[in-house]
C-alpha cells in the first residue's frame, strides 16, 4: 500500500461488525429465525444491531417475548413501543397460559420464581411457529456455563444443549446445518462484556427503560439480594420493606432480579459505576444462586 | 478498567490464545491477569474460594473460574475452549484458553483461528518439551504472527539468567523451522507476579517489558490483508418499500483490501463488471470499507448477484480452481477422514461439494516429520490433502489471507464440522 494509513477498528466497531455478520448469517442460513426479546439492555442492543444489519430493509425475523407475567410494567411498555418503532412483528409467549393449561406448575414459597417456567413456554413458541433459529443476547462473560457457548449453538429435538459435544467454530465459518425438528440458539453478543454493552449504548445513544436508571423504590434484603417490592413477594419473619435510590443492572422477573443501591441516573455515571463494581451483574440474580451449576442445568433443558 | 468514559472510543481489541501443558501454571497466569486488571469480581472470587475449599484444594483453584461445566468440575478437567475477557484503559482482550490435555489439537486450532497472538508457557525446570513444540507448530500453521514465550516458575530455578538463556536458545533452535515472524521471551513467576503486570525485582538482568505491557502495546495493525480487495456476499438486501423501491444492496463483511465508491469491480464467478456506487450503513454513506467491517455495497449496474458470490477489484482477482491443496486438522472422533470421501466444503459464504482426492501425508506435530505410511487420519491429526470441488473456489492462499484461505468440511450425514482447512495452493 502506498499510503501510510492505519486501517484499524476500535474494539466496539469490531464487536459490532462481528455481531452484524452473525445476524446476517442467521438470515441466510435459516428458514425461520426469531429474535428472543427479554426487554433487557442486551436484547435492546440486539434489536439495534439487527436494524443495522438489514438497513434499509426491515428485520427479516419477528421479536419473540416470553412473558412470565412477573415482568416490570416498564419492560412491557418499552417492548411494545420498540417493536412498533422498528416495524417488527412481536410474538408473545405466555407462562400464565402454560400454567393455566397445566403444562407448567407454579413454584411456591416466599419468592416463587417463574424463571424455569419460561422453558416450556419458549419451547412451545418455537414449536408452534416452527422457528429453526432463535437469536439471544446472552454473553460469555455473564456466567461460567456461558463461557463455553458457541455463536451457533445446536439444540436437539427436545431443545436440549449438549455442552460436551459442541461443534467447533473456526474463523468466521458458522455451521447451521441440522436435522428436522432440531434448532439453533444464536448468540451474536458472545464476545461482549457488560462494559462493552454500556459503552455501545452510550456511543449509539440507544434509549433504555427507566428502571436501568436510579429511581426510588421499596425493596427487601434477602440472601444478599435486594428484591423490589411487588405483589409476588411475601415478607418472611424479620424482613421489612426499605426505601432508597436503586437501579437494575439486569432486567428479568421481579421475583429474581435484584436491584442495586445507586444514584447513577445517566449513562456516564452508570459506566463509571460498572467500571468500579466489585460484583458481577448476575450477582444480583437469585436464580443463579440456586446451585453451582444452576445456569448449566437450566440451559441443558432449553433455557436461553 | 477505565473510568474515563471517553477513552473507550480509542480502545482496540487483541485476541490471544494461551497454551501450555498440565501444571505449567497457565490458570495461575490467566487468573493473575484477570485479577490484577480487576476482571474477576468479588462474588466470582468468593465462589471459587468456596469451591476450592470444598474440593480440598490447597490454594484457590483458578481453573474453576473458567471450567464452568458440571463434568469439568466433577472430573477436574477442562473440556473445551473457554473465552475470558479483560480490559485495560488501552485495550480490550479476549483470551481463548485451550486445555493442554484432552483434544488439545482440535481446541488449540479452534482458539488459534481467531487469535492475533499466542502465549506459550514453559516450566523453567523442564525447558522445551514435546507439548511446547506442538503448540508452537499449531500457532505457526494457523499463521499467528506473534508468539510470547513465558518461561514460568523462575522462582523455582533461583531466578537464574543462565537457565532462562538456555531455554531461549532451545526454543529458538526449534522455532527456526516455523513461520512465526515475531517471537518474544519473558521470564516470569505467575504465582508471585514477577514480570506479569509489574516488573520483577528478582530479575534485574532482564531488560524487556512485563507481559501485560507487551500485550497492551503490541502492534496489531497488520492483522488483516488490506491489499487484495475481497467482498464475499452474505445476503442481498431488497427493502421492497416505497422509499427504497430500487435499492439492491449486497451485505457482507470485507475479507480483504479496501473498497471505495467508484472502484471498478468484478463479480465472481459470473465475471460481470461494474463500479461501486456506494457503501452504506444506517448512519449514512461510508467513504471506504476495509476488513473486518460489515457493510452494505451497491453497484452502478443491475447484475445478478447472490450469496456465495465474491466482489473483487478488477485488477486483482483471487485464484480460481477446482483442485485445492490444503492442510487440514481432523475434528471427528466418530469417523476418520475417508480417502475418496465426499463432504460439504464451506469457504467464505459459499458451499460446494468436495471429494478427497488424495491424502498426501500426515504430520507428526511433535517432530514436524512427514508420515507417509500411516494412512489413518483420526481426531486431532493434521494432514496434507488434495481436494476436488464441484465448482471453482475463488480463494487466496491462507498465508496471504486467513479469511479467503480457510474452509471447514461438514459431514453430510451427521451435519457435524469434521475438519478445518487452510489452503496451500
Amino acid at each position: 500500500m502506498s499510503e501510510h494509513k492505519s486501517y484499524q477498528l476500535t474494539h466496539l466497531q469490531q464487536l459490532e461488525a462481528e455481531s452484524i455478520y452473525v445476524m446476517r448469517e442467521v438470515a441466510a442460513q435459516f428458514g425461520k429465525p426469531a429474535l428472543l426479546f427479554s426487554g433487557g439492555k442486551d436484547s435492546i442492543v440486539m434489536v439495534r444491531l439487527a436494524q443495522k444489519a438489514f438497513w434499509p430493509a426491515k428485520l427479516p425475523f419477528p421479536l419473540v417475548h416470553v412473558d412470565t407475567g412477573h415482568n416490570f410494567d416498564e419492560t412491557i411498555e418499552f417492548r411494545d413501543r420498540l417493536a412498533k418503532e422498528v416495524g417488527a412483528e412481536l410474538i408473545v409467549g405466555s407462562v400464565q397460559a402454560e400454567i393455566d393449561a397445566g403444562r407448567a406448575k407454579e413454584e411456591t414459597g416466599p419468592n416463587p420464581s417463574r424463571n424455569r417456567l419460561q422453558i416450556p413456554a419458549l419451547l412451545n413458541a418455537i414449536e408452534q411457529h416452527k422457528f429453526d433459529a432463535c437469536l439471544g443476547g446472552a454473553r460469555r462473560d455473564e456466567e461460567k456455563a456461558r463461557a463455553k457457548e458457541r455463536f451457533f449453538s445446536h439444540r436437539d429435538s427436545f431443545g436440549q444443549w449438549d455442552p460436551k459435544n459442541q461443534r467447533p467454530e473456526l474463523w468466521n465459518l458458522f455451521n447451521g446445518r441440522m436435522d428436522f425438528g432440531e434448532h439453533f440458539r444464536i448468540f451474536p453478543l458472545s464476545n461482549w462484556t457488560e462494559m462493552d454493552v454500556w459503552q455501545y449504548i452510550k456511543m449509539e445513544e440507544i434509549p433504555l427503560p427507566s428502571i436501568y436508571f436510579s429511581h426510588e423504590r421499596e425493596f427487601v434484603r434477602r440472601d444478599g439480594v435486594l428484591l423490589g417490592k411487588c405483589e409476588h413477594i411475601t415478607l418472611l419473619d424479620g424482613e421489612h420493606w426499605e426505601r432508597a435510590n436503586v437501579r437494575c443492572r439486569t432486567v428479568g422477573d421481579m421475583t429474581c432480579t435484584g436491584v442495586v443501591e445507586s444514584i447513577a441516573n445517566n449513562l456516564d455515571d452508570i459506566i463509571e459505576e460498572v467500571a468500579a463494581a466489585r460484583q458481577t451483574e448476575r450477582g444480583g440474580r437469585a436464580d443463579d444462586k440456586r446451585g453451582e451449576t444452576a445456569m448449566e442445568d437450566r440451559k441443558k433443558e432449553g433455557y436461553f | 478498567m477505565s473510568t474515563d468514559t471517553k477513552g473507550y472510543l480509542d480502545m482496540d481489541l487483541l485476541r490471544f490464545t494461551t497454551a501450555g501443558s498440565v501444571d505449567d501454571g497457565k490458570s495461575t497466569l490467566i487468573g493473575r491477569l484477570l485479577y490484577d486488571c480487576k476482571s474477576i469480581f468479588e462474588d466470582q472470587w468468593e465462589a471459587v474460594e468456596q469451591s476450592s475449599r470444598q474440593r480440598g484444594d490447597e490454594n484457590v483453584n483458578l481453573a474453576l473460574l473458567t471450567d464452568g461445566l458440571r463434568a469439568e468440575r466433577e472430573q477436574g478437567i477442562t473440556i473445551d475452549v473457554a473465552y475470558r475477557y479483560f480490559a485495560t484503559p488501552k485495550r480490550k482482550f479476549i483470551i481463548a484458553d485451550t486445555p493442554g490435555h484432552i483434544q488439545y489439537t482440535r481446541n488449540m486450532v479452534t482458539g488459534a483461528s481467531t487469535a492475533n497472538l499466542a502465549i506459550i508457557l514453559i516450566d523453567a525446570r523442564h525447558g522445551v518439551i514435546e507439548q511446547t513444540c506442538r503448540h508452537s507448530f499449531i500457532a505457526s500453521l494457523l499463521q499467528i504472527q506473534h508468539i510470547i514465550v513465558c518461561v514460568n516458575k523462575m522462582d523455582l530455578v533461583d531466578w537464574s539468567e543462565d537457565r532462562f538463556n538456555e531455554i531461549v536458545g532451545e526454543y529458538k533452535e526449534f522455532a527456526s523451522r516455523l513461520e512465526v515472524p515475531h517471537i518474544d521471551f519473558i521470564p516470569i513467576s505467575a504465582l508471585l507476579g514477577d514480570n506479569v503486570v509489574e516488573r520483577s525485582t528478582n530479575m534485574d538482568w532482564f531488560h524487556g517489558s512485563p507481559l501485560l505491557y507487551m500485550l497492551e502495546t503490541m502492534y496489531i495493525g497488520n492483522e488483516h490483508n488490506h491489499v487484495d480487495a475481497r467482498f464475499p456476499v452474505q445476503w442481498v438486501i431488497r427493502p421492497h418499500s416505497d422509499e427504497w423501491h430500487d435499492f439492491r444492496g449486497y451485505a457482507g463483511r470485507v475479507a480483504g483490501g479496501v473498497f471505495k465508491p467508484g472502484d471498478e469491480v468484478t463479480v465472481m464467478p459470473s465475471g460481470f463488471q461494474s463500479r461501486v456506487k456506494g457503501i452504506h450503513d444506517i448512519h449514512g454513506d461510508v467513504a471506504e470499507a476495509f476488513a473486518p467491517m460489515s457493510v452494505t455495497v451497491t453497484l452502478e449496474d443491475e447484475i445478478d448477484i447472490s450469496r456465495g458470490d465474491m466482489i473483487v477489484k478488477q485488477n486483482n482477482p483471487p485464484q480460481s480452481s477446482q483442485q485445492i491443496e490444503a492442510m487440514i486438522c481432523w475434528f471427528s472422533s466418530e469417523a476418520n477422514l475417508q480417502e475418496r470421501g465426499r463432504y460439504t466444503l464451506r469457504h467464505t459464504t459459499n458451499d460446494v461439494k468436495c471429494l478427497v482426492k488424495e491424502l498426501k501425508y500426515k504430520m507428526d506435530i511433535n517432530s514436524l516429520h512427514k508420515l507417509e505410511d500411516d494412512r489413518e487420519v483420526r481426531l486431532n491429526d493434521i494432514a496434507r490433502v488434495s481436494l476436488q470441488v464441484s465448482a471453482p473456489l475463488h480463494y487466496d492462499r491462507y498465508r496471504r489471507n486467513r479469511a479467503t484461505g480457510s474452509f471447514i468440511l461438514i459431514d453430510e450425514q451427521t451435519n457435524n464440522t469434521v475438519a478445518a482447512g487452510m489452503i496451500v495452493n
